[in-house]
């Protein structure tokens, strides 16, 4: 009898999109360790690699690393296909619509807080919908609307000006200027 | 952070602003309680009168602890006195928007503004 090997053929791209999901999925798992003072408010920090990928790569590798860092997100959080799992599925569908419009933007105008603010709007809308189809039909969820709101204006401009940092110091990092780097700012 | 706001594209403040009016907006539609131009007065559950907060009063209502006196005054309604132990419905003090009650339960009176459009009293699911 002979040992049968399953050996999937993966392209260097496959290994790309894994490595900065794996690094979404750190960030994910070191904000879940930050308490929250309202459930759902969390400052999303594994959107900054999204953006970054999407800036760099281009949309659909963006898409791969969201939602591969949503599933695996939830395995490693024991929250696969519970509401949570729900919630985070239905706001990263939602950003990367999102983001698939806004990417379109002049780069001259518009960077990555500009992508960032409209992914984050577009993750509480997503998750609301949920929430009122399912979870709690009620028109009263209305008034957490503001709080949600805030809290997407306020980490999206952050994680936005975080990834658009990191993709300045990079930027003077591969060319021969003052050394930058990612351990700066 | 020297320079962290040389990150944000001119784009970008436009998206941040309309991002802070949008979320103003919301807080101004969403959390805007009304204003109240009646309050109504309960006693065992049953509504006992309907006052328009427009007219200054002092209206007494019976329970079974004795009387609990309503005060109109201003556009706003408070209970002014009440036979309650604890007093907690005297202490809630003046009341101005829609949908703000009021409840003296051992006396089981109660007072709530309503406005021209009425609001949800109570969420539950």
């Amino acid at each position: 009898m002979t040992a049968s090997v399953i050996k999937l053929a993966t392209t260097a791209e496959d290994h790309h999109i894994a490595r900065m999901a794996a690094l979404a999925l750190g960030l994910t798992v070191l904000e879940a360790a930050v308490p929250s003072p309202l459930p759902g408010v969390k400052p999303g920090l594994a959107n900054i690699v999204t953006l970054i990928v999407l800036a760099r790569y281009g949309w659909r590798t963006a898409a791969w690393v969201s939602l591969l860092r949503v599933l695996a997100g939830s395995l490693l959080m024991g929250s696969f296909l519970s509401p949570g799992f729900f919630l985070s599925l239905s706001g990263a569908v939602c950003s990367l619509a999102i983001l698939a419009v806004s990417q379109h933007l002049p780069a001259r105008w518009f960077g990555a807080v500009t992508h960032s603010v409209a992914a984050a709007y577009a993750h509480i809308a997503g998750q609301m919908i949920v929430v009122y189809l399912w979870l709690i039909p009620h028109a009263g969820i209305a008034y957490l609307f503001p709080i949600f709101a805030t809290a997407a204006l306020v980490f999206g401009t952050v994680n936005g000006l975080i990834a658009a940092r990191f993709m300045d110091n990079t930027q003077i990092h591969s060319l021969p200027l003052d050394g930058g780097g990612l351990g700066r700012g | 952070m020297r320079n962290a706001l040389e990150s944000i594209k001119p784009g970008d403040w436009l998206v941040l602003l309309s991002g802070a009016i949008f979320t103003a907006w919301l807080a101004a539609t969403l959390w805007h309680g009304g204003s109240a131009d009646k309050a109504i007065i309960r006693s065992g559950g049953k509504i006992f009168r309907e006052v328009p907060l427009s007219r200054d009063t002092l209206i007494e209502v019976p329970g079974p602890l004795g009387l609990s006196q309503i005060a109109i005054h201003n556009k706003q309604a408070r209970i002014a006195a009440d036979p309650s132990p604890r007093q907690y419905c005297v202490r809630q003090g003046w009341l101005k928007q829609a949908g703000e009650i009021a409840i003296c339960l051992p006396n089981q009176v109660s007072v709530e503004l309503s406005g021209s459009n009425k609001r949800y009293d109570s969420l539950s699911y």
